[in-house]
């Protein structure tokens, strides 16, 4: 009984850990409820779907893919071209993925060939391929684009006459799929003066009495994402997502089984590649802007660190820890400069605070799982041997 | 012959290296000095040699490549930050040992003629000791996550990377060049070592072929940082009789086959703690060689991405991941910093663009990427 409640805490201790953190920095950056829900919200919606891309390769037994951001740099080719051809709206969002799409799928392709060359190391092997990438990705945006291919629109030029800009505005697009069905939660007095200034009949208002403020939620995000949501659990239960728990499980025995192990992995990177390029252009289109070249990089690190602070580990994560993960993470990103302002008088120190939160929680993460599994395969060895006193 | 040259230098190196030479003699045709560049090279292989060095103990102990970099670095600007805030005391503590000790040649007048030597020695004495401390911690940790060492360390460097970034601005440091002007306190994010230890090592014995009048112009601008590249010869030298120790020996056993190492009766997570601490008092080292050269201690992000180059190059020179060598890191080093002030001055002269950051990032992490997916036994 004992041992089972200290599994549970262990087995949680990173989100019980930021709970505790949150509680403290809460009352001290001073910060409004309303204000809270209003922006975890609006990073609910931002951020999950680039998260819930990770969930497929920890299934197949591929760890946290950090190549992730090959996604996320397709999904970006696919916004520079429709900024250049001037479609706007839902539309462009959608030409925006179909664009990316073919993209993802030959860098995820790519990805899961190098990935299959390098069995247990595929983490770090996946993180410096995504360094490479980039560069390849840099060369293309910054020197191809404008000379080889052509880019119509000077505005998103350098001055030069080629590259592209270091940000280019996503105004087109901005909040499309956010306000698609545009809603709102607020008091009752508030909702009328929100109705004042926006014009009545355009938001579907919730109203809640003694809630002070009103809060916009991003529906049209929130149902993409629970769909999504909808088809993992449903590919869980697929040939092919069976598949890659078996190979998750043990690839020997999966192999033997007559799986096609290489095969599966790369299926499993190359569709979380594609659902990476989705989730960037989801992001970016609440984001608003887009910086050329450093959008991707940032997608990549946010997203394991929350999907890890979520409770999941290298080896299991499910969708629950991506919806805690995003909460918990970016309640922190939202209070702890303030609270660091509040706390020593500087801004910066919550600042840097959040950084090394997300690169620590990510090394604990990693740690714990090597420890935990090099202690397993120790026990195991130590039972065939039969020889409970070890060395 | 030339089939088992290529298959022993490995095609990746050949095209590098063909790619470089094709560089320097393109160099002239598009004006830019073929001796300037060789000096700028020679200097770049000094700073980052003792570096890409630190790479040895770790990969030889089979720990991996050292992405925790980072550490070894950060011990090493505590160290170079602290010999400037105690530059005074430090002197004045070694004229009063000296008094007290009857040493009748350190004198008050020497120390202030050997002040920036002193310096520099002072630096790299404070960040040797906690190099070792956190590399010992290091080690222990990494000996508890055997398979992963790769990832971990990267984390590992990146996480006492930011977490120095709080210290930097909390620390009590009160040296006047080296705090913010208006607040008194944090430190800035570069910090000139003009005036304490700049250039200490590259001066020293340096060669500069335009004294000489009788040189013929085409090579009367090189410029041969003595001083730095003996400093680098002696660290690779005591790495390569360590390597040859007993204890140095074992650690390449561990590397090799860890089973086999304890069969032997080798203490294994003892010779991998070693390599590690090992590792990153080199990684002290080397940031300190780094900078007096630079001219600047980078703070904050500063050393965030140090380890990429270092262990690209290393890889550049032909080690794997679990075998690297002293030659490794000399072809690897000149090679990589070759590219790297190449690539700039002559692509660039020739295309009218700054293409080197892009080369840069594609071919240091092609060459990790390639080290990665090699298939290696065990």
């Amino acid at each position: 009984m004992m041992r089972k409640l200290f599994d549970i805490i262990a087995g949680n201790a990173v989100p019980a850990v930021f709970i505790l953190i949150s509680a403290f920095a809460i009352p001290l950056s001073g910060y409004s409820a309303t204000y809270l829900v209003q922006e975890l919200l609006t990073r609910i919606g931002r951020n999950s779907f680039l998260i819930l891309s990770l969930l497929i390769p920890i299934m197949a037994g591929m760890g946290l893919n950090f190549g992730m951001v090959l996604g996320a740099m397709a999904g970006q080719i696919g916004l520079l071209f429709i900024y250049d051809w001037g479609v706007v709206g839902l539309p462009g969002m959608i030409l925006a993925c179909l664009i990316g799409t073919p993209i993802a799928i030959v860098l995820g392709f790519f990805c899961g060939a190098v990935l299959n060359r390098a069995k247990g190391r595929e983490m770090v092997t996946s993180y410096i391929l995504g360094f490479f990438i980039n560069g390849v990705y840099q060369m293309f945006v910054l020197y191809l684009m404008g000379w080889v291919i052509p880019i119509t629109n000077p505005t998103l030029l350098l001055s030069r006459g080629y590259g592209v800009r270091n940000a280019v505005s996503l105004v087109g697009i901005r909040g499309v799929l956010d306000n698609l069905i545009p809603t709102i939660i607020a008091g009752t007095d508030s909702a009328k003066q929100f109705i004042n200034i926006n014009g009545a009949g355009t938001f579907i208002a919730v109203h809640v009495p003694y809630l002070n403020g009103a809060i916009r939620i991003p529906l049209g995000t929130l149902i993409v994402i629970g769909l999504f949501c909808l088809f993992i659990v449903w590919f869980r239960k697929t040939k092919l997502g069976q598949d890659m728990r078996a190979i998750g499980q043990n690839q020997a025995v999966a192999d033997s089984a007559g799986i096609a192990v290489n095969r599966t992995r790369i299926i499993a990177i190359v569709i979380s590649t594609v659902l990476a390029c989705y989730g960037q252009i989801i992001y970016l289109q609440n984001m608003g802007t887009l910086n050329t070249y450093n959008s991707h990089d940032q997608a990549g690190m946010f997203s394991i660190a929350a999907l890890l602070i979520g409770g999941a580990s290298v080896s299991r994560a499910s969708i629950a820890n991506v919806f805690v993960g995003v909460i918990l993470f970016h309640l922190m990103f939202i209070v702890a400069p303030m609270a660091g302002k509040n706390l020593v008088g500087e801004a910066q120190i919550g600042e840097y605070f959040r950084v090394f939160v997300s690169y620590g929680i990510i090394a604990i993460a990693l740690v714990l799982h090597a420890w935990k599994r090099n202690r397993e395969r120790e026990a195991a060895r130590r039972s065939l041997r039969g020889n409970k006193g070890g060395e | 012959m030339i089939k088992r040259f290529i298959q022993n230098a490995g095609w990746p190196r050949i095209i590098i290296a063909l790619f470089l030479l094709a560089l320097f003699i393109a160099a002239p045709f598009v004006g830019v000095r073929v001796d300037t560049s060789l000096s700028n090279t020679l200097v770049r292989f000094g700073m980052n040699g003792v570096m890409v060095l630190a790479m040895i103990p770790m990969v030889q102990a089979g720990c991996g490549l050292n992405f925790g970099l980072p550490l070894g670095i950060i011990a090493g600007l505590l160290g170079a930050t602290l010999s400037i805030e105690w530059n005074v005391e430090i002197l004045s503590w070694l004229v009063g040992m000296a008094g007290k000790y009857n040493i009748s040649w350190l004198t008050q007048e020497f120390a202030d003629t050997w002040r920036e030597p002193i310096g520099l020695a002072s630096a790299i004495i404070i960040a040797v000791p906690i190099a070792a401390i956190l590399g010992w911690f290091y080690g222990k940790l990494l000996n508890r996550v055997k398979g992963d060492e790769m990832m971990i360390a990267t984390y590992v460097g990146f996480s006492s990377v930011s977490f120095m970034c709080i210290a930097w601005l909390l620390l009590p440091y009160k040296h006047p060049t080296m705090v913010w002007g208006y607040a008194g306190r944090g430190l800035r994010t570069t910090i000139s070592v003009e005036g304490y230890w700049l250039h200490v090592l590259n001066d020293s014995l340096a060669v500069n072929l335009g004294d000489y009048s009788s040189m013929p112009e085409w090579i009367n601008h090189l410029y041969i940082p003595t001083g730095m590249l003996i400093f680098f010869a002696v660290m690779a030298v005591i790495v390569w009789i360590f390597m040859r120790t007993k204890t140095g020996t074992a650690m390449t056993a561990v590397g090799s086959n860890p089973e086999f190492a304890r069969a032997s009766g080798v203490n294994v997570d003892k010779m991998r703690t070693i390599s590690v601490v090992l590792s990153t008092v080199l990684g002290a080292v080397g940031i300190i060689v780094y900078e007096q050269s630079f001219g600047f201690i980078q703070l904050y992000m500063g050393p965030f991405y140090m380890a990429l180059p270092a262990v690209a190059s290393i890889l550049l020179g032909g080690a794997s991941v679990n075998k690297a060598s002293i030659l490794n890191v000399i072809v690897g080093t000149f090679l990589f910093q070759g590219i790297l002030t190449m690539t700039p001055s002559v692509i660039n002269s020739y295309l009218q663009t700054d293409m080197s950051e892009v080369i840069r990032l594609i071919v240091s992490n092609g060459m990790i990427l390639y080290a990665l997916t090699r298939k290696v036994r065990g």
